[in-house]
């Protein structure tokens, strides 16, 4: 489970039709501390995540299951971040 | 598996079912014999070990196992908190950790 930033979401009318429903949201993945690293990822969204929320997903076969049709997806947003606790006493040491 | 200390907590209201009632650890992968964690911090998910910060946890980072402890039906969890670590012995010397 991998924290990121929504900075949109992707609209596709011609797509697999297991598909057909989910959102897909466009999002920046940041580390812990909320600094951008890596690309882009397009991830399902299954808590309605918005626009700037930072959320955690899924990157992975399991992500799938979150959905009940179980569609054809290897990524997928499961949770909207309220807070992040880093103890400096104890991380990085 | 792998070793890590326990260095912070994410706290989320709006998320999926399968994770109500669960606390969400971040953990740091651990050298046991210096202490020092350093390394890509993840994230845990706890169930009914009260692991907290600054603990030395075992984390399983494996889907199936994960599903296999936290129930049969399908979940999306990957990285798991699997047990509090008292001591770890290597060679003759021997860490004690709680």
């Amino acid at each position: 489970m991998h924290p990121a930033k929504v900075i949109g979401h992707v609209v596709a009318s011609q797509k697999d039709e297991s598909l057909l429903g989910v959102r897909l949201l466009l999002l920046q993945p940041t580390d812990w501390e909320g600094n951008p690293i890596d690309d882009y990822v397009v991830a399902a969204d299954s808590v309605g995540a918005g626009y700037d929320e930072s959320v955690f997903f899924v990157e992975s076969r399991e992500a799938a299951v979150a959905f009940p049709a179980i569609p054809p997806i290897d990524a997928g947003v499961v949770a909207i971040i309220d807070g992040v606790n880093l103890d400096p006493d104890y991380y990085g040491r | 598996m792998f070793i890590a200390r326990v260095v912070g907590n994410v706290w989320a209201t709006k998320k999926i079912e399968v994770l109500e009632k669960r606390r969400l650890l971040l953990v740091q992968p651990m050298d046991p014999k210096s202490g020092k964690s350093g390394g890509k911090v993840m994230m845990a998910v706890c169930d009914k070990i009260d692991a907290g910060i600054g603990d030395v946890v075992l984390i399983m980072d494996e889907g199936s196992s994960a599903k296999q402890v936290l129930g049969t039906d399908p979940r999306p969890v990957r990285t798991f908190v699997f047990a509090i670590i008292d001591q770890i012995r290597t060679g003759p010397d021997t860490v004690q950790y709680t």
